[in-house]
C-alpha cells in the first residue's frame, strides 16, 4: 500500500459537511465566552467599568486579570511570565483585557461592547526600530528594555574570512509578518464536571495541552481530558497556548456549566499569534565562480508585545538552516528577539526554517547577479553532493540525511525547460508590448521529523517521540491509536497504508484514531513535519510487533515453526504448502482464546510502540517559478510553478501532493499577497479578510509536482516529512522570479509581498 | 462578526415596504441581497434597529426592453444581469460589470438596487450605470421621482434617496450595437476594484467614461471625455484620466498608484472600444 495514491479516508465526512469541529459541539447548559480586546497598542489600563455589561440580561459575569491572579501563569519563558488577561497595561491592539460569559453568543458580544476600559496612552513602538531606539520605554514589564533575547548561535567570527574573500556583498532582507488564517479559527469548549475538565479544543498537541491545563489547576492528568476533534487547519498557530485554553475550563469550574469560546475572524487577525517577521542582515564572501566562502548573519525578530516561549527562540531554527543545501564552510549567526506593540509572533508553517531558506536562496541569487552568472550555475557550484551525505553542517547536531540535491535541480531545470525560458525572456525583453518574464529557482532543505527528545524538550514537550497502538479486533480488522493530532494532513489514510503493508490486512479494514487523551496513549502531536518520519515509524513498529505475534499464533495453528510460516493473501501458510493456510481473521479470534494459544502467550493482538527519532530529517527539493509582470501595472502573474520534492519515502502520492499544493499556496501568498501590517500607532491594517490578502484559487497557478525519493537512513520508513516543504520553498522561488524579471532595470530586491503597487513603484523608481 | 440585536419584518409588496419605512424612520434599513448590509452589521459598522426585508419582492426583479430604454428592477441580481439576453443586447456594459463582481455566490444574492444604494466608491455596477447615463427611479411617501445617476452618488456610502424612499428601477438608454469596455483592476481575482473603468460609445458619437476607486463616489472622467470630443488621440486623452479626481490614499493603494492605474485602464478601455 505504501506508494499508492489511495483517496483519503477523511474526505467522505469532511466533504459532505459531516465533520465535527469545536463549534459543532453542544453541551446542555452551554455558556459563551467572549473577550474584550484592547483597542490600544500601548497604554496603561486605568479602570475597567463592567457595571453595564453585568447588568445585561443573560450575562453571568465579567472577569478581569485580577480575578485570575491565583492561577499560575500561562506556559511562558521563565522570568517572562504572562498572565491570561492584560493587567495594568496593554501591549498590543487585540490583547484580551476582560472576559464575558453569557447565555448566548449575541448577549456575550453585546456585553463585551458594554465594558468600558479607560486607557492612559503610552508611546507606541510598532516596529523593531522604534522599540530599539535609544530611550525607548520598555514594553513588557519583566524586561528592562525591548531586547528580549540576544543569541549568538555560533561562536564563529567570520570577519577575517569575509575580508579574505575575493568578492563580498551585503543585503538586508525582510521576511514579513504573516497570519495563519486557518479556515476554522481558534475554539475551545470546556466542561468541568466532577473532579476535572473535559476540554474540546482546536489544538495540535492534545496531550501537551492536557499537561499544561492539569499543571495550572493542580490536577493529576487522569482528571483532565483534552479532545481535538476535527481541526480545520492549524499551520502552527494552534500550537500556542492561548489564554482561552485555561480561561474556559476555569470559568466552567466557577460557573458549574460548560463554557465555549470561538474566535471570530476579526479576532483571529489580531488575537491569534502571527508568524515570520524577521529582518535579516547578511554579509557574504564568495569567489569568482560564486562559491560561498563565509557568511555573517544578524536576524532581528519582531516577537510582538508579550513574548511567546516558542516565538522568542524561533530564530534558532532559522540560524541552523542558514546554509541551505550548500557547502558553506563558515557561518556566523546571531539573532535578536525584540518586543514591540504588536500581536505576538510564534509558529507558522515552517516556523523559522522558511525564513532561512528565503535568506540563503535570495543570497545565492544576489551572488549570481553580482558575478553576472546564471543562478542555476551558482547553485550547482555550491550544492552539497550526494556522496557527502550525511552532511555535518557548521551547526553542531545539524546533520543532513541522504539526498541528491544536484539531481533535484537537474530534474527541475529539465521540467522547466530552462534554456527555452531564458530565450523567451530575452525575446520579451526586446518587445516593449510583451509582459516581462522572470524565472526563479529555490533549491531548499528544511527540517522535518521533529524531533529528538533533547531538542523537543526545549519547546516544553515531554518528548520528541511519537506513540502508536495497533490493535487487531477479533474479526481481523484493525484500530490504530496514534499520538499525533492531524488537522488536514490525512493521517487516517497514510498511517493505515503503513499498517496494511505490515499486517497484510485490507486498507478498508483499518481505522486510525487520534486527538483524545482519554483514548490515545501518551502522545506528542502534529507539528514540525513529524507525521510520517516520527508517527509513521511508531505505527510501523507497533504493526511489526503485531504481525510477528500473529505469525506465531498462525504457526501454532498450523503446527509449524514460526520461521516456516509466511504471509499469503488474507492470512498465512506454511512455506511451500499451499493447502496449509489460516486466515488473519482466524488468527485474530485465536488471539482471544487462552486455552488454544501456545504456552505463555499473552492474550490479545496488540502492541504499543514509542518511536524516538535519532535525528531530525531534512526534506529538500528544488522549486521553480515562472512569472510574468505587466509593465504598466506591475502585476505579477505566476505562469508556472514546478516542484521537485524529496520527502524520502512517499507513503501516498495523492496526500503528498496535497501537502505540497497547500504549502506552495501559502508560500506564493507570502511572496505576492499577504502581510500583517500595522500603522505607526500600532493599529492593525489587515484585521479582516477584506484587507488581509489571502489569495483564492484563481490567483494561484496549477502546480506541477515531481518527486525524487531518496530514503532517509535516519528512520526505518525512510520518510522525511513534507508538511512544511512547500511553504519553505515557495516564497523565494517567486521573489527570485520577480527580481529576475526586473534585473535589466538594475533591480536587486523587491520586498514581500510583491504587490502590483510595490512592483510598479520599483520599476518606476528604477527608470 | 456578531451583529447587534435587531428586529425583522418581511415586506410583501412595495407598498408594505414603504409603510414599514415610514413607520420605523431612521431606525430601519432595507434588506435586499444582504451582501453589503449583513457584513457591515456583523462588523458593527451598521446597527439598524429594524430590517425590512424586500429580498422576496419578485415584482422588483425584472429586465424589460422599453422602447429605446431598458428597465431593470432594483431587485434584479447581479447573476441575472450577467446572463439576461435583453441586457446582453441593449446594455452589454452592465453585463460586463456584473460579471466581475465578487464570486458567484455574491452575484447570486447581490442586487443592482442594493449595490447602487450602498454607494460604495468601488462598486462595479455604479461605474456601468454612470457611464450609461442611467436614471434611478425612487418611490417614496410623496410618489415616484427620477434621479439621474450623475446626481445619485453624493458621497462615500451616501446617496440622494430621501428618508422613506426606496429604489424601484434603473432605466438605461439602450446602447445596442455600440461598443463598450469594462476594465477592473483588483488585488485578487475575486475582489473589489482598486480602480475600475467603464467606457461606453454614445449613440450620437463621443464616449462616456466612468471611474470607480478614484474618489468618494464613482465619477465621470470628464477631462478625458472632453479631450476625445476635441479630437485628442485616445492614448493621449487617457493621460487625463485622474484629472479632477481625489483618489483615496490608503492601505489598499496609494493615491499616486490609483491615478496611474486610472490612466492605464482608461487607455486599455479606449483601445478596446
Ligand atoms: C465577498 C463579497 C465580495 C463582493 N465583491 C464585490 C465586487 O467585487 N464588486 C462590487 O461591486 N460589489 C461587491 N460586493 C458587494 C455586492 O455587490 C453587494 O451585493 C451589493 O453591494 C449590495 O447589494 P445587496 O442586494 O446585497 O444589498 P444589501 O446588502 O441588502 O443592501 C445594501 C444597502 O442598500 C440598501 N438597499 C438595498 N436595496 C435597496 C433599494 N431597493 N432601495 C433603497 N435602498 C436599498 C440597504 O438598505 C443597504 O443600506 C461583494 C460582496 C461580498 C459579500
Amino acid at each position: 500500500m505504501i506508494g499508492s495514491a489511495v483517496p483519503r479516508k477523511e474526505d467522505a465526512a469532511l466533504l459532505t459537511g459531516r465533520g465535527t469541529f469545536v463549534d459543532d459541539i453542544h453541551r446542555p447548559g452551554l455558556l459563551h465566552m467572549v473577550y474584550v480586546h484592547s483597542t490600544e497598542a500601548h497604554a496603561l489600563v486605568t479602570g475597567i467599568d463592567t457595571e453595564e455589561a453585568r447588568s445585561l440580561p443573560g450575562v453571568l459575569g465579567v472577569w478581569t486579570a485580577r480575578d485570575f491572579a491565583d492561577l499560575p501563569p500561562r506556559p511562558s519563558v521563565p522570568g517572562l511570565e504572562r498572565g491570561y488577561l492584560a493587567g495594568d497595561k496593554v501591549h498590543y491592539v487585540g490583547e484580551p483585557v476582560a472576559v464575558v460569559v453569557a447565555a448566548d453568543r449575541y448577549t456575550a458580544a453585546d456585553a463585551a461592547r458594554a465594558v468600558r476600559v479607560a486607557y492612559e496612552p503610552l508611546p507606541v513602538m510598532a516596529t523593531v526600530a522604534d522599540a530599539l531606539a535609544p530611550g525607548a520605554v520598555p514594553i513588557f514589564a519583566p524586561l528592562p528594555g525591548n531586547l528580549a533575547l540576544e543569541q549568538q548561535v555560533t561562536p564563529d567570527d567570520v570577519t577575517a574570512d569575509l575580508a579574505a574573500a575575493p568578492h563580498r556583498l551585503r543585503a538586508r532582507l525582510v521576511n514579513q509578518r504573516c497570519a495563519g488564517t486557518p479556515i476554522e479559527p481558534y475554539g475551545v469548549l470546556a466542561d468541568w464536571t466532577g473532579a476535572g475538565p473535559t476540554v474540546w479544543a482546536t489544538v495540535q498537541a492534545p496531550h501537551r495541552v492536557r499537561a499544561e491545563i492539569a499543571e495550572r489547576f493542580g490536577l493529576a492528568r487522569h482528571l483532565v481530558r483534552v479532545i481535538a476533534p476535527d481541526v480545520g487547519g492549524a499551520f502552527g498557530v494552534k500550537s500556542s497556548f492561548m489564554p482561552e485554553l485555561f480561561l474556559a475550563p476555569e470559568l466552567s469550574r466557577r460557573l458549574g456549566r460548560p463554557v465555549k469560546y470561538v474566535e471570530t475572524r476579526g479576532e483571529h487577525m489580531v488575537h491569534t499569534y502571527h508568524g515570520r517577521d524577521q529582518i535579516q542582515d547578511v554579509e557574504v564572501g564568495f569567489d569568482a565562480e560564486g562559491r560561498i566562502l563565509a557568511m555573517d548573519v544578524t536576524i532581528t525578530v519582531n516577537i510582538g508585545g508579550v513574548p511567546d516561549p516558542v516565538g522568542i527562540g524561533l530564530a534558532t531554527l532559522t540560524s541552523y538552516m542558514l546554509g541551505g543545501c550548500y557547502r558553506i564552510p563558515k557561518i556566523a549567526a546571531r539573532y535578536r528577539s525584540v518586543v514591540t506593540n504588536t500581536t505576538p509572533t510564534a509558529s507558522y508553517r515552517g516556523a523559522g526554517r522558511p525564513e532561512a531558506s528565503f535568506l540563503i536562496e535570495r543570497v545565492v541569487d544576489l551572488v549570481a547577479r553580482e558575478l553576472g552568472e546564471d543562478p542555476a550555475d551558482v547553485r550547482k557550484v555550491n550544492l552539497i553532493q550526494p556522496e557527502e551525505m550525511p552532511y555535518q553542517t557548521p551547526f553542531e547536531g545539524i546533520v543532513y540525511d541522504e539526498a541528491d540535491y544536484p539531481a533535484a535541480l537537474d530534474l527541475l531545470l529539465g521540467e522547466l525547460d530552462y534554456a527555452a525560458l531564458r530565450a523567451e525572456q530575452a525575446r520579451r525583453l526586446a518587445d516593449p508590448a510583451a509582459p516581462l518574464l522572470g524565472v526563479g529557482l529555490s533549491t531548499f532543505v528544511e527540517m522535518g521529523g521533529f524531533g529528538p527528545t533533547p531538542l523537543f524538550e526545549q519547546f516544553g514537550y515531554l518528548g520528541g517521540w511519537e506513540s502508536a497502538n495497533v490493535r487487531m479486533q477479533p474479526d481481523g480488522s484493525v484500530i490504530v491509536l496514534v499520538g499525533t493530532a492531524p488537522h488536514g494532513q490525512g493521517h487516517q489514510t497514510a498511517l493505515a497504508q503503513i499498517v496494511a503493508d505490515q499486517l497484510n490486512v485490507p486498507f478498508d479494514a483499518i481505522s486510525v484514531l487520534y486527538g483524545d487523551t482519554a483514548v490515545v496513549q501518551e502522545g506528542t502531536g502534529t507539528m514540525g513535519s513529524r507525521g510520517m518520519p516520527v508517527a509513521g515509524n511508531a505505527v510501523r513498529q507497533a504493526a511489526v510487533e503485531v504481525a510477528a505475534k500473529a505469525r506465531t499464533i498462525a504457526a501454532h495453528m498450523l503446527e509449524a515453526e514460526a520461521d516456516d510460516v509466511v504471509p499469503v493473501g488474507d492470512g498465512f501458510q506454511i512455506k511451500g504448502v499451499p493447502e496449509a493456510t489460516v486466515t488473519m481473521a482466524e488468527v485474530a479470534v485465536r488471539a482471544f482464546k487462552p486455552h488454544l494459544l501456545p504456552e505463555g502467550t499473552a492474550l490479545g493482538l496488540e502492541h504499543t510502540a514509542y518511536y524516538e527519532p535519532k535525528n531530525l530529517s531534512y526534506p529538500s527539493g528544488a522549486h521553480g517559478c515562472v512569472v510574468e509582470i505587466d509593465r504598466d501595472t506591475g502585476r505579477v502573474t505566476v505562469l508556472r510553478y514546478v516542484c521537485v520534492d524529496d520527502c524520502g519515502t512517499v507513503i501516498n502520492p495523492l496526500t503528498a501532493r496535497g501537502q505540497i499544493h497547500g504549502g506552495v499556496a501559502q508560500g506564493i501568498a507570502q511572496a505576492l499577497y499577504e502581510k500583517v501590517a500595522f500603522d505607526p500607532g500600532g493599529r492593525p491594517l489587515a484585521a479582516s479578510l477584506e484587507d488581509y490578502m489571502v489569495p483564492g484559487p484563481l490567483d494561484l497557478p496549477s502546480y506541477e509536482t515531481h518527486h525524487i525519493e531518496t530514503k532517509s537512513s535516519f528512520n526505518p520508513l525512510g520518510a522525511k516529512g513534507l508538511g512544511e516543504a512547500g511553504a519553505t520553498a515557495a516564497p523565494q522561488a517567486v521573489v527570485n522570479a520577480v527580481v529576475d524579471a526586473l534585473a535589466h532595470l538594475g533591480v536587486r530586491d523587491v520586498e514581500m509581498p510583491c504587490t502590483p503597487e510595490r512592483v510598479w513603484k520599483v520599476m518606476h523608481d528604477a527608470r | 462578526m456578531i451583529p447587534a440585536g435587531f428586529s425583522y419584518v418581511r415586506a410583501g409588496s412595495v407598498e408594505e415596504a414603504l409603510d414599514e419605512l415610514s413607520r420605523h424612520g431612521d431606525a430601519a434599513r432595507l434588506l435586499a441581497g444582504g451582501h453589503s448590509l449583513l457584513p457591515a452589521m456583523k462588523l458593527r459598522r451598521a446597527e439598524p434597529g429594524v430590517l425590512i426585508d424586500i429580498g422576496r419582492l419578485g415584482e422588483l426583479s425584472y429586465v424589460r426592453a422599453d422602447g429605446d430604454r431598458i428597465a431593470v428592477g432594483a431587485l434584479t441580481t447581479h447573476r441575472i444581469l450577467e446572463r439576461d439576453p435583453v441586457v446582453a443586447e441593449g446594455a452589454p456594459l452592465l453585463a460586463a460589470a456584473a460579471r466581475r463582481i465578487g464570486d458567484q455566490q455574491v452575484r447570486n444574492r447581490g442586487t443592482i438596487g442594493g449595490s447602487l444604494a450602498h454607494a460604495d466608491p468601488a462598486a462595479d455596477l455604479a461605474a456601468a450605470v454612470l457611464a450609461l447615463d442611467g436614471v434611478l427611479v425612487a418611490r417614496g411617501p410623496s410618489g415616484v421621482r427620477e434621479i439621474p445617476a450623475r446626481e445619485f452618488f453624493t458621497g462615500r456610502h451616501r446617496n440622494a434617496l430621501a428618508a422613506g424612499e426606496l429604489l424601484t428601477e434603473i432605466r438605461l438608454p439602450a446602447a445596442a450595437g455600440l461598443s463598450q469596455a469594462f476594465e477592473k483592476f483588483s488585488r485578487r481575482a475575486l475582489d473589489w476594484a482598486v480602480v475600475g473603468v467603464a467606457a461606453q460609445a454614445r449613440p450620437g458619437g463621443g464616449t462616456a467614461i466612468a471611474l470607480i476607486g478614484m474618489g468618494p463616489t464613482p465619477v465621470r472622467a470628464t477631462a478625458v471625455e472632453e479631450a476625445l470630443a476635441a479630437g485628442v488621440p485616445a492614448a493621449e486623452a487617457a493621460r487625463l484620466a485622474a484629472r479632477g479626481c481625489e483618489p483615496p490614499d490608503n492601505a489598499v493603494a496609494s493615491a499616486a498608484y490609483r491615478a496611474h492605474l486610472a490612466e492605464v485602464l482608461v487607455a486599455r478601455a479606449l483601445a478596446a472600444l
